[in-house]
């Protein structure tokens, strides 16, 4: 039986331009950023909730040869750019003001907070294009 | 209008260092957080959290240094400043104190991050070097001919 979920991924198109967003701009922490020089320099980076241990966000960056052919590569840029590759919910007791920190630090939000049946909802995007979405539930 | 709790404006502070510990911040800046003088703020918050707010916004900044040591690859200079910290000199100072040893001792004490952290197998078969191809079939079209040839 699964016991747990760890890790989610998204693919990033820069490492370091992502880490600086996920923990300067959204508050996030830094959890692991290892290099492994034996796989071709492959970093290992994640972050992750303050006060939520047990889950991380692997930030990952899209390879290409021989990982992933060039144009396997180039699709999934092109899919993480359009905000369609994947997506990453958020919680929060205060949406708005969750809303208003995270836009005075520059974070790109695709949709204000809305009132939904299940309580209220805002969408933002990180600098790859992934959808993001923080909810106030009711 | 209900009155807080004078323990909230604390709290408020508290969180203000949990949240911003990786930048400058000082006492005087979680004291303007809950809206008390620097003096006043350090005697409550230490009554009501049993630390001085300049020991609780340091430990949590060690404490993440710590887990950076362990979880990550990054120099101890580099660490020193991720966590809000200025003085590298300052920094090994304190985390003596907390730890007993250095920072390079303290990593050198725990196995090191690729064994600690979760880089599944897929990434490992994924990312694994390849071979030179082309020598390769060209070694393995030289094993068949040898096989025909025997």
């Amino acid at each position: 039986m699964l016991k747990q979920l760890t890790n989610a991924q998204v693919w990033v198109h820069d490492q370091d331009e992502a880490l600086d967003f996920y923990t300067e701009k959204l508050g996030l922490e830094l959890r692991e950023d290892v290099t492994v020089p034996e796989l071709g320099n492959f970093r290992w980076l994640s972050v992750g909730v303050p006060g939520q241990p047990d889950v991380a966000i692997t930030l990952m960056a899209i390879p290409g040869p021989p990982v992933f052919d060039a144009e396997t590569q180039a699709a999934i840029r092109t899919l993480v750019a359009k905000g369609v590759a994947s997506g990453l919910f958020f919680a929060t007791d205060d949406v708005h003001g969750t809303y208003e920190e995270l836009k005075s630090r520059g974070v790109e939000f695709s949709q204000e907070p809305t009132e939904q049946p299940y309580g209220v909802d805002a969408g933002f995007r990180d600098p790859s294009g992934n959808q993001m979405r923080v909810a106030q539930r009711s | 209008m209900p009155v807080a709790h004078p323990a909230s404006h604390l709290l408020r502070a508290k969180d203000l260092a949990d949240a911003r510990y990786r930048h400058p911040l000082d006492v005087k800046a979680l004291a303007v957080a809950a809206r008390l003088s620097p003096a006043h703020f350090s005697r409550e918050f230490r009554r009501e959290f049993g630390e001085s707010p300049h020991q609780y916004l340091l430990n949590r900044r060690l404490e993440r240094a710590a887990a950076l040591l362990r979880m990550t690859d990054r120099s101890v200079a580099d660490i020193c400043l991720t966590v809000g910290l200025r003085s590298v000199g300052s920094f090994t100072t304190s985390f003596g104190r907390m730890f007993g040893m250095t920072p390079t001792q303290y990593r050198a004490a725990h196995p090191p991050a690729l064994t600690r952290v979760y880089v599944p197998t897929c990434v490992l078969m994924g990312w694994a070097p390849r071979p030179d191809t082309a020598r390769l079939e060209k070694t393995e079209a030289q094993d068949l001919a040898s096989v025909a040839s025997g």
